[in-house]
């Protein structure tokens, strides 16, 4: 049996996030983009990045060691390591374990 | 010469391959474990292609949510690709009929392979993005499927493989921190978050952040261009 309030999920999900990647291209298209979004465009990218790496850590608490101890250090791990060797390989899959060894048996 | 351009989109894409294998396993695996099998791993990664999205759908399809809250979640967690489509504009001008996969396909680890526009010479800019996008696209559903299938098969803990997310973030944060001189972009957006967080709440405080990075940035406009041009 299809589960038919699930499809219109996955299609709502679907067409917002098509919407929102195609609109700033529909509405500036091949024409010249004003001089600001060009600066936005150069210089956003590292404000992003930084703007996701709180995203994925906005469910932290400081309420116990439990609690932020694991994602504290999964974070210096990740960071050390491509500080280290700049592998990103190496550093997602060594902070990833890290975290998971942590969440898993110590806590 | 074609050969030549699908190697190069190739090797760019290899620690793409390492993120979305670990990330589109945890996806399919969650997803199995909930309920919904390998068509919904393959439709989802599919059609909306969005890690943190579909990650964050699978509650809202255990539980039932409403269509306008689906809309509106995704609003929400999606509106972060405005800022891509921005600063995409100008670099992808031009693509032809290239140009709407490659808009359909600009996530947030796409995004940071296409955004530098570095291309070896001889090479097309746009054909270049085409074919990163793709193997990007086909990481992220072999993942997704695998990991459902896995799930299937092998219930072992899993707790805590979402952190692969987080930690690609991080790798890329680091890597452009130590790529350029200019941190004023960088540490405007990580206070503004980490103040809009504290502020707003876990659950609202993506869109003012966005706003407060996109006033920062032009209020500050002289002195990040200034900053650049003595480090250039």
């Amino acid at each position: 049996m299809l589960d038919i309030h699930s499809v219109l999920i996955v299609g709502v999900a679907s067409a917002v996030t098509i919407l929102l990647r195609f609109l700033p291209f529909f509405i500036f298209g091949e024409k010249k983009t004003p001089e600001f979004l060009d600066y936005l465009g150069k210089f956003l990218q590292y404000a992003i990045m930084a703007m996701l790496v709180v995203y994925c850590l906005k469910g932290v608490t400081f309420a116990s060691a439990v609690s932020w101890i694991p994602s504290a250090v999964g974070v210096i791990v990740v960071a050390a390591l491509h500080v280290w060797k700049r592998n990103t390989l190496l550093s997602i899959v060594g902070g990833t374990i890290c975290y998971m060894v942590m969440v898993q048996g110590i806590f | 010469m074609k050969k030549e351009m699908i190697k190069t989109a190739f090797l760019r894409t290899l620690p793409v391959m390492a993120g979305y294998m670990v990330l589109g396993i945890g996806f399919g695996i969650t997803l199995e474990n909930n309920g919904y099998g390998i068509w919904w791993a393959l439709a989802m990664s599919g059609l909306i292609y969005a890690g943190s999205m579909q990650y964050v759908a699978i509650p809202l399809l255990t539980s039932g949510a409403s269509l306008i809250s689906t809309a509106f979640t995704t609003l929400m967690v999606n509106a972060r690709h405005l800022f891509y489509g921005i600063s995409m504009i100008d670099k992808y001008k031009g693509a032809g009929n290239k140009k709407p996969y490659m808009i359909f396909a600009l996530t947030d680890e796409t995004y940071s392979l296409v955004c530098q526009e570095d291309c070896p010479e001889g090479m097309d800019y746009h054909t270049l993005c085409l074919f990163i996008s793709i193997f990007n696209q086909m990481y992220w559903v072999t993942g997704s499927v695998l990991g459902s299938l896995l799930g299937a098969v092998i219930p072992f803990d899993t707790t805590g493989v979402d952190f692969s997310m987080t930690a690609l973030f991080v790798t890329v944060f680091v890597e452009q921190w130590l790529s350029t001189k200019n941190h004023i972009p960088a540490v405007l957006g990580l206070l503004s978050s980490a103040i809009c967080l504290i502020v707003f709440g876990q659950e609202h405080f993506l869109i003012p952040s966005m706003i407060a990075i996109t006033v920062l940035m032009a209020v500050l406009r002289k002195i990040i261009e200034k900053e650049e041009e003595k480090n250039a």
